[in-house]
């Protein structure tokens, strides 16, 4: 095990893949000379040279239907979305794409392609840099969604994403990457698909998602003063969802709080909130309790954007509301 | 440098020769020598293309086919011409949602088309495409796509993967001049020029984007030049004579196998039949259809020059006609026949 921040943690899986399989190359804005916004691509160039590790025009567009194709032909691109903001610009080839033509073409082909983004708020960076668009991707059948809250869930889980023959969509968090934590020396891969449990408790599941991960971690400690005992699941794959293990939380604390940092409204809480009605509906002593962004554009000015934003205080508020 | 100042002078020099006239009227200079055996082979492919979408229109009215389907008849020349140019199963193509007569250009089996359009297990894609997706490895055929101009892009990522992998492979890239307006094409002209692509970039200006003419979307109809600001060699070429096309598409193949990176090819055609089935076409009259039918024909083209030049008799044509007829009829009847999917087949193919 070393200790590495999470940054880190994904350099070290995109090297070590790199090496492994040639047919593995990165590309996006800024991500070769500049070492990437947030660095996690840092000293690759020098390591695997501009033909491995290319920065682009700002095409994001394009860049994600390449990615598409440059997968289908047999290599495995890893592209970088510098701001999950920009998704948008990406979704086309993800939603007619990436996701549908293995299926529309009836399984004759395999897109080995990921797409790293980062996203999320508290950083003051405003309404067009903020936003957790997590529902986006996670819609789309076809593809798979992961989201790690530590760093080694984000070593594992990008390097299962590379080596995933589908196409996989790797949401990182912007307040994250500084975040240290012990990495597995090498191997760790982490099946996607898998929740993890971050802290047990008998009284309440909270299911939460990348940053809120530690947020909820943080409300489990304060509820524990006043006698609660929340287990805290990280739910690492939005999709494909491990339905199990939130069944098998809530069979024993029949108290669910899901937390995700978007939007309510239609947001990945309000399918979370209705898989736990669905799937174990008669295991709950109380209605779900929702945790989300308000339904507003991310402010700039810091308070606002505090309000507007999940934080401790509303997720233990949320599992007294359950608790009640 | 001295790669980028020939692909400039290369662009200009085309772009310009070809817009001082109509090209059909002065095509001379640029028209390949076809031999007898390359004339009937046109003949013969464009003539399966031609009754394989007159048997599609049919089974649209008799409502064997449904949804979408956009018929090829009229543009035979430019896919037949180009793929002249490549190599069957090796060179990549891939097209937008007019795309039927692609898949038969690059020697994809009619009756997998034909059931896929009747939406038949047998199809391309069991069914679960349609009209617009379809997909060949053995012919390299990368569909076949609804999003217009999106085969721009993904045409742009097949190249990039071929010249990652070292591989002397040159990628098609078909779309109209509707697709050509979108902000995608530029993107990916950017990029293939910069990284010296070996992508060729066919645009079929067939005069509409569904019902709107080309002068009423773009504002610049010369579509060979909308990489001249990329540097992106282009050529405005008579796309109902296959000999034109063949002698563009050769000089762009060269150009492309060379490593000198894309090139533009504007295909002047035009579709005889509405954008889709369920247009009546109002949008022009029924005179230039008529006058480029009897004008322009690509097939008609070719069989004057078989029979003027000796090289095939109207029986040897008749039988041509007839044998065509039959592999259309085979493909249709295996259409009509063969299963639809089974329900179990909604929930297969979505991860690997």
């Amino acid at each position: 095990m070393t200790s590495l921040r999470y940054a880190e943690a994904l350099n070290r899986a995109l090297r070590e893949e790199m090496t492994r399989d040639p047919m593995v190359w990165l590309f996006g804005e800024d991500i070769a000379t500049y070492g990437g916004v947030f660095k996690v691509t840092k000293d690759l160039l020098g390591e695997f040279g501009p033909g491995r590790v290319r920065d682009t025009p700002i095409s994001e567009q394009t860049l994600t239907a390449m990615a598409v194709t440059a997968a289908m032909a047999g290599t495995r691109p890893v592209l970088e979305i510098m701001y999950a903001d920009f998704l948008p610009l990406s979704i086309d080839a993800l939603v007619n794409q990436a996701g549908v033509f293995d299926y529309i073409w009836g399984g004759q082909v395999s897109i080995p392609m990921v797409l790293r983004t980062q996203g999320g708020g508290g950083a003051g960076a405003g309404a067009q840099h903020s936003k957790s668009l997590d529902a986006f991707v996670a819609h789309i059948p076809g593809l798979k969604v992961v989201a790690p809250a530590t760093p080694a869930d984000a070593y594992g889980l990008l390097k299962a994403a590379i080596r995933d023959p589908n196409p996989v969509i790797v949401l990182e968090h912007k307040l994250l990457y500084n975040l240290r934590g012990e990495v597995p020396e090498d191997g760790g891969l982490i099946e996607i698909g898998r929740a993890r449990t971050a802290r047990e408790g008998r009284d309440v599941s909270i299911f939460a998602t990348s940053r809120m991960v530690h947020l909820s971690l943080e409300a489990a400690e304060k509820l524990a003063a006043e006698g609660i005992e929340a287990e805290v699941i990280d739910l690492r794959s939005l999709r494909p969802l491990d339905v199990g293990a939130i069944v098998a939380s809530v069979a024993k604390t029949h108290h669910a709080v899901v937390v995700n940092e978007g939007w309510r409204f239609c947001g990945y809480g309000a399918e979370l909130s209705a898989t736990i009605m669905e799937q174990a509906f008669d295991d709950l002593d109380a209605p779900v309790e929702r945790v989300g962004a308000m339904d507003v554009a991310i402010p700039y000015s810091e308070p606002l954007e505090k309000t507007v934003l999940p934080d401790v205080e509303a997720i233990m508020a949320a599992v007294r509301r359950a608790r009640r | 440098m001295a790669e980028r100042a020939t692909a400039q002078k290369r662009g200009r020099t085309r772009s310009s020769a070809a817009t001082t006239s109509s090209p059909k009227k002065n095509s001379a200079p640029d028209l390949a020598t076809l031999s007898r055996d390359e004339e009937l082979k046109a003949y013969r492919d464009m003539l399966l293309i031609r009754r394989f979408e007159e048997k599609a229109g049919q089974l649209y009215g008799m409502g064997l086919i449904g949804g979408f389907c956009h018929l090829y008849i009229g543009q035979e020349a430019v896919v037949v011409g180009m793929q002249m140019c490549v190599k069957d199963g090796v060179d990549q193509v891939i097209t937008g949602y007019r795309d039927h007569g692609h898949m038969l250009a690059t020697g994809m089996d009619p009756k997998g088309v034909m059931a896929e359009l009747t939406g038949r297990a047998g199809g391309y894609s069991k069914g679960k495409g349609g009209s617009m997706h379809m997909f060949s490895r053995e012919k390299q055929f990368f569909g076949g796509h609804g999003i217009v101009g999106a085969q721009v892009s993904l045409g742009t990522g097949l190249a990039f993967a071929n010249k990652y992998r070292g591989q002397d492979t040159v990628t098609l890239a078909y779309f109209g001049d509707g697709a050509a307006n979108q902000g995608q094409v530029y993107e990916s002209f950017n990029m293939a020029e910069l990284w010296k692509l070996p992508v060729i970039y066919i645009i079929e200006n067939n005069k509409y984007a569904m019902g709107t003419a080309v002068n009423r979307a773009s504002a610049q109809t010369d579509f060979s030049k909308r990489g001249l600001s990329f540097a992106i060699p282009g050529e405005q070429v008579d796309g109902m004579d296959v000999r034109a096309v063949k002698a563009a598409g050769e000089r762009a193949v060269k150009w492309c196998r060379e490593g000198n990176g894309p090139y533009i090819l504007e295909m002047q055609t035009y579709r005889y039949r509405g954008h889709s089935m369920s247009d009546p076409a109002k949008y022009r009259s029924k005179d230039e259809v008529q006058k480029m039918r009897t004008d322009h024909d690509p097939i008609e083209q070719v069989r004057l020059r078989l029979i003027e030049n000796e090289w095939a008799g109207e029986d040897d044509l008749k039988a041509i006609d007839k044998d065509v007829r039959a592999i259309v009829a085979e493909s249709a009847d295996f259409a009509t026949v063969d299963p639809e999917p089974d329900v179990a087949e909604l929930w297969t193919d979505i991860l690997k």
